[in-house]
Formats: C-alpha cells, structure tokens, sequence
C-alpha cells in the first residue's frame, strides 16, 4: 500500500487545461518539493489534493483510501493539512482560537454538551487550550498566544499557519510557498522549523517553493511542472543541471545565443 | 477565583433584574409595562438573528418569516375552539386545529419546534449559496411565508389574522425566555462550536481546510436561530393579542438587522443593548410623526419618518462608526471594572 498516490490526474477550467495528467508518489516519511514557474499548475494541484477542486480526471489515494472529490473538511480529518499560499487566518479572532480550531474537528461532545458545559466537554475544551499552547510553544508563538491574529507580524503569521495546520494531527502537510515574502534569517529558521517538526510529528511534507534555497536545502526529491505538465523529477541535484529545467525556468536560447551575448 | 467572583456577579444581577420587574410589576403604568417587554422580545430576536449573521457570517434576511411562524404555531396552539370559530368567518379553520387549545408554555415549545425544523429543512437548498445570493434566497423566502399566510385562509385566516388572543406574555415569560435565550447563544458562541461558527465567518476555505464542516455549522446557527425567533414570535403574539401577516413584512427583518448592525455585528451584547436602544428610540421618535409647528410653519404628522430617522441612523453608522455600539467585544465583568480607569486613561490621553 502506497502512503500517498495521485494518479493522472487532469484539471480543466473550460477550454484551459491547468493540469495535465499529473501523478505523484509519496512514501511515508518523504519531503517532496514541487517546482516550476508561475502559472505552471502547482497550487491546483495542491487544491486537487485537498479537496478545494475536484480534479476533472485521475483519481487520489491515502492510505488505501480513494479520496477523490470528497470535500476539504472530509480530507483534512484523513490526515492530510495544508498552508495556504497568500496566508489565510481567522484574522480577528486570537492566535489560541486559530489552532484551538484545528482541534474542533476531532471534538466528542455534542453541541448542548457545550452548551450545558458538562464535565466531558470541559475536560476537552482544556485538552484543546493545553494542546494549543503546547503547539505554538513549538513554533515560538506561545507569548503571542491572546493577540489578535491579524496583528502578528508577517513571517509570525506564516508560523502560525503552520501551527494551526499541524493542530489537525496530520500525516501528510502540505506547505503551498512558505518561504515567500521572508528575509533570509527567516527563511533559514523556516527551514529549520519544517525539518523539526517533520521528526517531531512523524509528517510526510509535500512543498511547494520559490526560493531555490530551501527547496535545495531540504527536499530529499523534487518535481518540477510547467504548463501543467510534469517536465522532470529527481534529486536536488539532478535537477539543478537538468536543461528542461533551466529552459523552463528561464526560456529557451536561440542558437549560439551566448555567444552573441558576451 | 475572577470565575467564582463572575458567576456570583451573574446570579445576582439576574436576581437584581426580577426584583426589578417585580417592582416594575407593582408600580409602573401599562405602557412603560409593555415597553419592557418589548424589549424583551426584541434583545431575545436580536441576539438570536445575531447568532446567524453576525457570529456565523451568513447574511441573512429570513427571521420576519421565522417570527410569523411561531407566532401563529403558538397562536392557533392557545385560541380556544369557540373563539377560533367566531374568527374564522371566511373559512372554517382545518382539523384537527380547530379543536386543540393547549397551555401556552406548551405552545411556546411547539412554536420553537415547528421554526426549528423549518429552518432546518430550509437550510439545506439555502446554503447552497453564499454571500449576495444567500440574502436573496432568504428574502425571497421571508415574503413566501408572508404570502403563505395571506392565502391560506383555512389555517391563518387570511388578512383578517387571528384576533382574541389571551394576554400570556406578561413580564416574567418575556424576561424569563430572554434571560435563557442569552445563556444559550453566549454559551454557545463562547465554546469549540461558537469559534467554529466564527472561523466560517472569518474565512470559510481555510475552516474547511482545518477540518470544519461548514454546512453542519452554519445548519446548526440558523436551526438554533430559527428556534428562538420562532418562540420569540410565540411571545410577541400574545403581547399584541392580534396578529395578521401585516405585522410580518420585511420591515420586521429591516429593524432587526438595524439593531444589529448597530450594535455590532457578532456581539450578542451589542445587540441587546441596541435593541434596547431601538425600543425606547422608537417611542421617543414618536414625536417626529405627529404634527407640529416650528414658528410659523405648521408641519403635519408624516407616518413613516420613524424609518426615515432610522435608515439615517444606520447610515451613519455605516461611515462614521462601522463597528457598531460593541464591535465584536462581548460584556464581561472585568470590562465594566475596568471601563472607568479606561475612561480616566482616555480623558488623560485627550489633554
């Protein structure tokens, strides 16, 4: 049984194929970047996987499980999280309530349960506050656990996402561009922070980034789209020389182009 | 030990609020009577429609349609068989209604029942859509019941509406219900559920992606909503004794979203206190619609400048203070301890 598998799959929106017969592998444990040039499918992709589309063609499996088309909420409770691309908080509510959140999904008691406040419910609603703590301890948020959300600086909102994604217990994070928008010093404390908690949680990551720095730096494997198409897959390495790449990356010289540079 | 303190404080002010009213029993004209349970009903249908488009995000327009359910559930519920006859004049009233005549609570709860799962089934082609279309959908469905109850004479009687009902509502069941009603909701909003309802509000794609079943919740805000309107309007029908579809028109859904609105969006203390506001604001604009003279102008009384007052209100809301009264704060003991340093602390700022 394979832990994750996308398997051909197609998106279209009319007449514009976003995604082209696209198929991913993941073994349990793995770090995966997903590359490419603006436009080249990869967040699609990512909303095929979770559910915020439903893929015109191809099929997904976790765990032995075909998760095609059921309904983000649904796939999120499978196990699989995300971050979102341009940062999507609960802006107005405090930093605690945005991961305490993430813990509502697995909640037993029933909603006059809470209501009444019984002793199942309270002992949970502390489980989550104490969770929740211990969560953005982690990521060094816990001294901003009772601002209001929307106010944390930038690359403390990112963290927070993460955090909130991480509160949903998942096996496979999915991080759609965590990097962008950091300075160096945070990029490097991102990196670190990813690879730790990927131990600490026993995750799967899948990611999707910009900046060459961290997807060399810590992707064990990396596939690169373009056009909606897989153009090439392999180790950080093979990628760097690979021509496809470099064409993709930064268009196509004509003949003997260079030399009519220098 | 603030929690212990809290809770005291609670009890007592809950104790102080129906000693008032005892007194209030005893010694205040019937119209100052009647105003306070107006506002009763009003903080009860404020707080409730609150639930729904200010802690859930789901701008809606319905709860008119809830108030005229209930208040016609619970109506047809305590008329007794000999006055639903001399009422009934057009066409008799259906069986088996016209020979039940229960205890008003009863009815109360049957009113509550009947919204409830009327605003469930109701839920489920409603929230289909979202933002704009949501309002539309639920405005439509407001004037369907409205016209529902225009036509179907052999159970509403019509335009005549129902006449002759027994006074129930008296002080202790208006404050009674509202005092439960703003337990319920502000323990509802204050737990896991309540900040469910609140992620959808903020951002719906990212509470789905935390695994939040946005459909379940904002079912589980309009059916709780539904029920309170429906027993409110159970309530308001046997304060007025008479009701008729007139009294069930958007204008109803327009001066709760006023109050609302004004009181800010998502606070269930907010719009208490605007409602409150609202009431007494309504009879003390009463003025501006009967005729008076400024000098030599002679103005006479124009029905309806009320509204004109409020909708001016409202825009003015909208520009100079978009949060409202509350924002989305919420009344809690510390805060009014703290408030006269924080005025002190403002007026020293000021200097």
């Amino acid at each position: 049984m394979t832990f994750f598998s996308a398997e051909n799959l197609v998106m279209s929106f009319g007449g514009l194929t976003a995604v082209d017969n696209f198929s991913l592998e993941l073994k349990e444990g793995a770090l995966v970047g997903l590359i490419g040039p603006n436009g080249a499918g990869k967040t699609t992709a990512f909303n095929m996987i979770t559910g915020n589309l439903k893929p015109t063609q191809g099929k997904i499996f976790f765990r032995g499980e075909e998760i095609t088309g059921l309904k983000p909420n649904a796939i999120t409770r499978r196990g699989i999280a995300r971050t979102f691309q341009n940062i999507r908080l609960f802006q107005d509510l405090t930093v605690i309530e945005n991961v305490m959140i993430s813990y509502h999904c697995r909640i037993r008691s029933s909603f006059m349960g809470a209501v009444l406040r019984t002793r199942l419910y309270s002992k949970e609603e502390k489980g989550m506050q104490e969770g929740s703590l211990a969560l953005l301890n982690r990521v060094r948020l816990g001294e901003s656990a009772y601002v209001q959300s929307g106010a944390l600086p930038y690359g403390q909102q990112r963290r927070l996402e993460i955090a909130r994604a991480l509160a949903t217990n998942p096996k496979l994070l999915l991080l759609d561009e965590p990097a962008a928008g950091m300075n160096p010093q945070e990029t490097k404390e991102l990196m670190d922070l990813i690879l730790k908690v990927k131990e600490d949680f026993g995750l799967t990551v899948l990611l999707i980034e910009h900046d060459m720095r961290v997807v060399m730096g810590i992707c064990q494997w990396i596939k690169v789209l373009d056009y909606g198409a897989m153009i090439a897959e392999g180790t950080p390495r093979d990628i760097q020389n690979n021509p496809k790449v470099i064409t993709a990356y930064l268009g196509e010289g004509r003949k003997g182009g260079e030399e009519n540079i220098a | 030990m603030n929690k212990v303190r809290d809770q005291i404080l609670t009890v007592l002010g809950i104790i102080g609020l129906f000693a008032f009213l005892y007194w209030a029993k005893g010694n205040a004209t019937e119209y100052h009577i009647r105003l306070l349970n107006n506002c009763a009903v009003f903080i009860t249908l404020a707080a409730s429609y609150n639930l729904i488009n200010g802690i859930c995000g789901q701008f809606s327009l319905e709860p008119n349609a809830f108030v005229a359910i209930g208040a016609y559930t619970s109506a047809l519920l305590t008329m007794s068989p000999v006055e639903k006859q001399i009422s009934f004049i057009i066409e008799p009233l259906i069986w088996p209604l016209n020979v039940i005549a229960i205890p008003f609570w009863l009815s109360l709860v049957a009113a509550g029942l009947v919204t409830a799962s009327l605003a469930f089934l109701m839920g489920f082609p409603v929230f289909r859509v979202r933002g704009d279309y949501l309002a539309i959908v639920t405005l439509g469905f407001g004037e369907v019941v409205r016209v529902v109850a225009n036509n179907l004479q052999s159970i509403t009687n019509g335009p005549l509406g129902l006449k002759g009902l027994v006074p129930h509502t008296n002080l202790w069941w208006s404050f009674g219900f509202m005092v439960f009603a703003l337990f319920f909701i502000s323990r509802l909003t204050k737990s896991s559920f309540g900040r469910a309802m609140k992620a959808i509000r903020e951002d719906e794609v990212a509470a789905e992606a935390m695994g939040i079943r946005s459909f379940r919740y904002k079912m589980m805000a309009f059916t709780v909503s539904g029920f309170f309107e429906g027993i409110a309007g159970g309530l308001l029908a046997h304060l007025i004794t008479t009701i008729s579809p007139v009294l069930f028109t958007f204008f109803l859904t327009f001066n709760l979203l006023i109050i609302i609105v004004v009181g800010g969006l998502g606070s269930t203390t907010g719009s208490a206190i605007s409602a409150v506001l609202f009431i007494l604001g309504s009879e003390a604009l009463r003025a501006v619609e009967e005729p008076f003279s400024i000098g030599f102008l002679n103005v006479p009384g124009i029905p309806g400048m009320r509204m004109v007052i409020f909708a001016v209100i409202l825009i003015l809301v909208m520009i100079f203070a978009r949060k409202g009264i509350m924002g989305r704060e919420e009344f809690s003991w510390q805060g009014l301890f703290n408030l006269p340093q924080r005025a002190i602390g403002y007026l020293r700022k000021k200097k």
